[in-house]
């Protein structure tokens, strides 16, 4: 009986060491595809993680951003290819909403509802949001869009193959194929300004200071006080896209 | 490059309502409705191919190997209308090197590479390499040695050899299922995993295209069929043609249910996007979707077939309607392909308006191009019903008789 039991207790300890050794095994094969998780999360760690923020109410939809965009980044001046664009919206008394952006707001605007018709009116400057979760670097075959460390969405113009995967998995409508070079672009908050202590074009264009970024792991910083002082909301938040682009004042007629 | 701006500032002036500036441009164009489609037409040859194997449908034997040849031809050229519409063409080996595995584009070229390799060339093979052997032995001049090439050097022909060839092929079928399922429903996946897109965004995407994959795949081998036993002038197995149209009726049931289904959801939800997806539907669509898909893609077949399993027509009459379900069939997955690429993009991710589509004819990603893609297949196709003739191998009757 006492063998017996001696034996089951050895059985039980390689049993136990065998799962423990094997659960070691396969923990560390399964270390590589935890990146793919990851993603889900804020990336921790230290440096700047930016965010954006953009006041509506205070954008008057000159179009300076869309302008200065174009001329800092070489972007086509056709207009179908826009890494910064303003929209207008205006809500009519009826409750319809109309939506214009001739040549993404670089021109200005002119009304086109009559006066009389109009309940409100305002401007929406659009960018890449820098989502968190972006789905166009989830989506991309070869990881040609991957996020910096400092949260920027960015592609790699001399790996993108073309495919576009991205431009469809993108909510916000982003990203355009360079007609040119023939590999996807978008935003990319001027990173090389950025690199050189110099703020994106966009920012550094706005006359009336509507758009801020800053670090957002930064608890003093103008972001946690933008996000604190105002009411923000970001596009499409049941995208779980976690974009990083956030709007005081966003009316929910924005999409 | 001017040619392609003057038709992005005609699709501006065809804008209704708002899109964002960057949606003037279609992106995925015929092409990519191509891509869907010819892998479709692939996993449902096969599926047909597996039905005889090993579900056991004798009556489908006479097209056994033209299904599997059918899917060979098209899975040949599957890559091709997406490597082609790539903005970087010759940087398409990227997604093998270095596929990013997030992604549900990247896994492609590893199913497509599987299914091409280890199932639909092994399973020919194998079924092949006895006629390989045989005519290695009685063909002269060239071809002779190319047949003795593809024997890979293995000669045996004993019963006991082509046993095992028989196991073996079948066991590669019954892998082969599965593979095919994956390789459609994994297609429908890269569309219905995006969400922004709530036209393709349905967890039911997979399952539709897997069915219609089987439809539109099963409606070319029975056109091939009914084409191939015209030309040589050769009596037609209504037996086999019957029964065809019997699993091509049933899979199109299942494949309208799916639908329908979809759609019923879609109206009865009314979620945001309702309200443009309905314009889009009743405007932009209307002809491909109600007209082309649904009424002759999928009503009109159905009724024929449906008829024909109550009523019977003479072989001849049963034969010509047969054809042409066939053609109806596959044009209809065809605009069922169009409406689900092309619809998603006819309308902007803000639901506020439509942009157009026009195909160029020439061009990069013209209809030139997508032409290119399905006659290649159909030349394939004919090459190897004439290098691998079905109808001049020995059948397994034959070799019981020879070894009895």
């Amino acid at each position: 009986m006492a063998i017996d039991e001696k034996n089951t207790t050895r059985r039980t300890f390689f049993k136990t060491a065998g799962l423990i050794a094997g659960g070691f095994l396969a923990g560390s094969y399964m270390k590589p595809f935890t990146g793919a998780l990851y993603a889900a999360e804020e990336p921790k760690g230290k440096g700047k993680w930016y965010g954006i923020g953009i006041d509506l109410e205070k954008c008057i939809g000159c179009g300076n951003c869309a302008k200065a965009c174009k001329a800092e980044n070489d972007v086509p001046l056709e207009p179908f290819f826009f890494r910064s664009w303003v929209e207008q919206y205006t809500i009519k008394n009826d409750g319809t909403v109309k939506v214009e952006s001739p040549n993404g707001g670089i021109d200005g605007f002119k009304q086109s509802v009559p006066d009389n018709e109009i309940m409100k009116s305002f401007f929406v400057p659009k960018m890449c949001n820098h989502c968190a979760t972006s789905p166009c670097e989830q989506v991309c075959p070869v990881g040609a869009t991957f996020r910096s460390p400092e949260g920027i969405v960015l592609v790699d113009k001399e790996y993108c193959i073309g495919c576009r995967y991205c431009v469809q998995a993108c909510p916000y409508g982003c990203r355009y194929l360079h007609p040119i070079k023939k590999t996807v672009d978008k935003c990319t908050f001027c990173y090389h300004r950025l690199k050189n202590g110099l703020n994106p074009a966009c920012m550094d264009a706005c006359p009336v200071g509507a758009r801020i970024y800053g670090d957002l792991r930064d608890p003093n910083g103008v972001m946690a006080e933008f996000i604190k002082t105002h009411t923000c909301n970001t596009l499409k938040p049941h995208l779980n896209t976690r974009s990083k682009l956030y709007y005081n004042a966003l009316s929910q007629e924005v999409r | 490059m001017e040619e392609h701006y003057r038709g992005l500032y005609e699709a501006l002036h065809k804008v209704v309502g708002f899109i964002y500036p960057n949606e003037i441009e279609l992106n995925w164009s015929i092409l990519i409705v191509l891509y869907p489609y010819i892998t479709g037409l692939v996993a449902g040859a096969f599926i047909l191919a597996s039905l005889e194997r090993v579900f056991n449908v004798k009556a489908l034997k006479p097209t056994y190997v033209l299904s599997l040849l059918t899917a060979f031809s098209f899975m040949l050229v599957a890559t091709m209308p997406l490597i082609s519409h790539l903005g970087q063409p010759q940087r398409f080996y990227e997604i093998m090197i270095t596929p990013h595995f997030s992604s549900a584009m990247a896994i492609f070229g590893f199913v497509y590479l599987w299914y091409l390799m280890v199932v639909l060339l092994l399973e020919i093979w194998f079924d092949y390499r006895k006629d390989f052997v045989i005519w290695s032995q009685e063909k002269k001049g060239i071809l002779k040695y190319v047949y003795k090439a593809l024997t890979l050097g293995i000669s045996d022909i004993s019963p006991k050899a082509l046993a095992m060839d028989d196991k073996l092929g079948y066991r590669i079928t019954v892998i082969g299922i599965p593979s095919a399922f994956l390789l459609h429903g994994y297609v429908g996946f890269i569309f219905g995993s995006i969400k922004a897109n709530p036209w393709w965004s349905t967890v039911l995407m997979p399952v539709i295209f897997l069915f219609s994959a089987m439809v539109s795949g099963i409606a070319l081998v029975m056109f091939v069929y009914i084409l191939v036993n015209y030309l040589r002038k050769t009596k037609i197995d209504m037996l086999c043609l019957d029964t065809i149209a019997k699993y091509l009726f049933y899979i199109l049931i299942i494949d309208f249910t799916l639908e329908c289904l979809d759609q019923i959801h879609r109206i009865y939800e009314a979620e945001e996007s309702f309200d443009i997806l309905y314009i889009l539907v009743h405007g932009k669509l209307f002809f491909t979707f109600f007209i082309m898909q649904i009424f002759l893609g999928t009503l009109v077949p159905l009724g024929i077939i449906g008829t024909f399993q109550f009523y019977r027509p003479k072989e001849k009459i049963r034969k010509i309607f047969y054809a042409a379900v066939g053609i109806l069939v596959l044009i209809g997955i065809f605009f069922m392909r169009w409406n689900v690429v092309i619809g998603g993009q006819l309308f902007s991710k803000s639901f506020y308006g439509l942009t157009s589509f026009k195909a160029d004819f020439m061009g990069q990603e013209g209809i030139g191009m997508a032409a290119i893609w399905v006659v290649v297949p159909c030349l394939i196709l004919t090459f190897l019903l004439w290098f691998l003739p079905p109808w001049k191998k020995m059948h397994e009757e034959d070799v019981a008789e020879e070894t009895a």
